[in-house]
Parts: C-alpha cells; sequence; structure tokens
C-alpha cells in the first residue's frame, strides 16, 4: 500500500463541512414539514369520496413510492425544464425530498387513521365535542403516536436523500464534501469525514425523537 | 439554412431499445445485489439473534453504520478505497459490492425480525418433539419466520432496486445515467425522464401491489 493518508486537508475544511451540514440539516426538516402538510392532505384525498381527487392523490403516492428519490430530484431538475420552469439546486432538492416524503407518509398517515375506530370519533362527538375538537383532541393524539415511529424513519431517510443534492450541484454536506474533495484529490478522507457526520446526524435525529416520545406519550 | 442546423438530434426509436437495455443494466445489478445481500442478511440475522452479547454489539454497530450514512457516501468511500488497497474495482463491481452490504444490513433487521415472530413456545414445543437445532430452524421457525416478513423483504428489496440508480455516480451506465445520456444528446428532458420512470414504475409497481396483497392475506 503506497497510499498516504492526508487529514489536515480535512480537518482545516472541517467548520465549512459542519456549516454545510446545517444546511443539510434545515432542506432535510422544511421537506419533512412541507412533506407532513401535504402527506396529510394526501391521506385524506385518498380516502375522500370525491373520485378525481382520490385519483391524483393516488397518483402521486404510488409515484413518489416506485420511482428513486434520483429520479424525482432530476424531474424537478431537469424534467420541468421542458416547460420553462428552472429551479435553483436548493429547491430542486426542496421539492423533491418533499414530493417523495409526501407520498411516503401519506401512505402512514392513512393506515393511521384507519387503525382509530370510527366509533372513537361518535363517542366524543357524542360527548357535545366540536368536528374540530374531537379531531384534534382525540383522534390526532391516537394517530400520532401510531405514526411516530415512521415519522421518525422518514425524517432519517429526509437526511440521507439530501446527499443526493451532490447529483443537482447543491453545496449541502455532500456537495461540499464533493467540492473540496475534486479540489484536493483527497476524496477518501474527505467522504470518510463525511459518512461520520451523516452517521451523527443520524444518531442525534434519533436520540431527540425518542427523548421527545417520552415526553410526547406519557399517558 | 444556418435555422434548420441544430446540434441535437431528436428522440429516436432505438433510443428506446438504449434506454431498455440500460434497464436491464439496472435490473441485473439489482438482482446481483438483492441475492448476496438477502443471503448474507439471513446470516447476519441469525447472528444477531442468536449470537452472545460480542458478537451483537459488533455486528448490530457496523450494520447501524451501514444504514446510518447515505448510500452515494458509501459508494463514493468504497469505489476510492478499493484502489488505496491495492485492488482497483470496475464501477460494477464496486457498486454491486456497496449494494449488496447495504441490502445485507436492511434484511438482517428483517430477517430477525423473523426469527422473532416465531414464538419461544413454539421453539420449545419443537425442540421437545425431538427436532435438532437445525431441524427447528428449517421446519418451524423458516416457514413462519418467512411468512412474518416476507413483504418487508420485498419493500427492502424494491428500495435498493431503486437506490440502484445511485450507482450511476461511479460511471456505470444503468437506466437513469442512459436518460441523462440522452437528455444530453437530444435536449428532450422530459420525454426521457418520462420514458425512465415508466421503466422504474413498471419494474417495482406490481411487486409492491402483490406483496401488499400476499400482507392482507396472510393477515386475516
Amino acid at each position: 500500500m503506497d497510499y498516504h493518508f492526508h487529514w489536515r486537508p480535512v480537518f482545516q475544511k472541517l467548520p465549512e463541512l459542519l456549516q454545510a451540514s446545517l444546511t443539510t440539516l434545515e432542506v432535510a426538516v422544511l421537506s419533512m414539514i412541507i412533506g407532513i402538510i401535504l402527506g396529510l392532505l394526501l391521506a385524506l384525498a385518498r380516502m375522500s369520496p370525491i373520485k378525481p381527487l382520490r385519483w391524483f392523490a393516488t397518483c402521486w403516492v404510488e409515484l413518489a413510492r416506485n420511482t428513486p428519490a434520483l429520479f424525482q430530484l432530476f424531474f424537478f431538475g431537469f424534467g420541468l425544464g421542458a416547460f420553462g420552469i428552472h429551479f435553483a439546486p436548493y429547491f430542486i432538492v426542496l421539492f423533491g425530498l418533499s414530493f417523495n416524503n409526501a407520498g411516503y407518509l401519506a401512505e402512514n398517515f392513512r393506515g393511521g387513521f384507519q387503525a382509530v375506530p370510527d366509533t372513537q370519533l361518535r363517542a366524543a362527538r357524542s360527548l357535545g365535542m366540536t368536528i374540530p375538537q374531537a379531531y384534534i383532541r382525540i383522534i390526532i393524539p391516537q394517530v400520532l403516536r401510531i405514526v411516530y415511529h415512521p415519522m421518525t424513519n422518514q425524517m432519517v431517510w429526509a437526511v440521507l436523500m439530501s446527499s443526493l443534492g451532490m447529483m443537482v450541484g447543491f453545496r449541502e454536506l455532500s456537495g461540499e464534501t464533493q467540492f473540496f474533495a475534486s479540489k484536493t484529490f483527497r476524496i477518501f478522507e474527505y467522504f470518510a469525514v463525511t459518512a461520520l457526520i451523516y452517521y451523527a446526524i443520524v444518531k442525534i435525529i434519533l436520540g431527540a425523537a425518542k427523548l421527545a416520545s417520552i415526553r410526547l406519550f406519557r399517558y | 439554412m444556418s435555422n434548420n442546423m441544430s446540434f441535437f438530434s431528436g428522440f429516436q426509436p432505438h433510443d428506446l431499445l438504449f434506454m431498455a437495455e440500460a434497464a436491464g443494466q439496472t435490473l441485473l445489478i439489482s438482482v446481483l445485489s438483492i441475492s448476496t445481500g438477502t443471503v448474507f442478511g439471513i446470516i447476519f440475522g441469525w447472528m444477531l439473534q442468536s449470537g452472545n452479547w460480542v458478537v451483537r454489539a459488533i455486528l448490530g454497530t457496523v450494520l447501524d453504520v451501514f444504514r446510518s450514512v447515505p448510500l452515494l457516501i458509501q459508494l463514493v468511500l468504497f469505489f476510492n478505497f478499493f484502489p488505496i488497497m491495492g485492488w482497483p474495482l470496475e464501477p460494477f463491481a464496486a457498486g454491486t459490492f456497496v449494494l449488496s452490504l447495504y441490502t445485507a444490513s436492511l434484511v438482517a433487521q428483517v430477517a430477525r425480525g423473523g426469527i422473532e415472530a416465531v414464538g419461544k413456545p413454539m421453539r420449545r414445543a419443537a425442540r421437545s418433539l425431538g427436532m435438532s437445532y437445525w431441524q427447528d430452524m428449517r421446519y418451524v421457525v423458516w416457514p413462519i419466520g418467512l411468512r412474518a416478513v416476507f413483504p418487508a423483504w420485498v419493500g427492502v428489496a424494491l428500495g435498493v432496486m431503486k437506490d440502484s440508480a445511485l450507482v450511476s455516480v461511479l460511471g456505470y451506465v444503468e437506466l437513469l445515467r442512459a436518460s441523462q445520456i440522452l437528455i444530453t444528446r437530444t435536449q428532450e428532458p422530459f420525454i426521457i425522464l418520462a420514458v425512465a420512470g415508466a421503466f422504474y414504475f413498471v419494474l417495482s409497481y406490481p411487486l409492491s401491489k402483490y406483496s401488499q396483497k400476499l400482507e392482507e392475506r396472510w393477515a386475516s
């Protein structure tokens, strides 16, 4: 083995890499928030009696679940270019991840809603609650308990998928690593450190989710 | 005259053939990695379930790393690591290697779940009927555990098939890479990506529906 590892250039760029991992987190969290809102709407649309609505939601969910995430990013990046729609790399990743998250979360939410019996809503209504009250106080807390674990997983997936930003020229953690690595040719060293950072981010998210679940599900 | 001249040529029928071939490459690397990864994943899952605490701690941590680091990073890392060790690998070999490891790390979880799905009393009963450990594994744990986790395994397999698109980062020409090449030539991104998406959809959708059906049938 006549290769010499040089870690110094990587450590010199560590502040930039950590800065970039904040970008990664930012885009992952934002895509998760958008994904949760859209996922809820899609789940409701898939259960609605209006046919076109159901059809649209089914198309979205099946496309998001049955094509690669990278393909979805390319579609937002280059595919829509055919119609003269061009996004900055940041928005390509954000929209691509949100589209993907929404599709996966919609299925989780639908399962969650179906797991709560109808009688819960009727019982709440007969106690004098209005429909929003019944949903906020009775249904949603139960659904949240069921979808909490899948949602945590999806958040981890969002962080891992955001690494695809590298392929569309977005300078999040992976893109930044690629940029520095190609400048110094210390590809292995850079990506090894980046892998460690990703591992740490994932562990922090899982730990935080665990702590939050203790606080959320006390009763 | 200059108005009619173009550096780009449109999407032609034989391009479809090129994409179908590339879809074959996607299928090839997927099948290879999924089968290798599944075999190792089952072995790892069994070790996680029945090994002593040293094995469980070490193997568990290593597999956890493979699940917690983006596949893209793993691919670049290993592709650049092999030449350092003195055996440079081609993109296809390196991609298959990383995808197999990644599959194994996911399948290990599934396999462990499958073994645990078979209750202790059932296994004690099997042993007290005079079955050996391996007979118990083969005739009791395997059929029952397989049923419990087969849909989860299909989910993992389809996920790996879709993730095989990332091997394009190493320069392996699979479906998505082929569409990029065509886009560069034809400048017709929408139609080409639509075709690529359709290929993926056709590969993935029927299997996912099938496993959903199985899950519903076995649940009742």
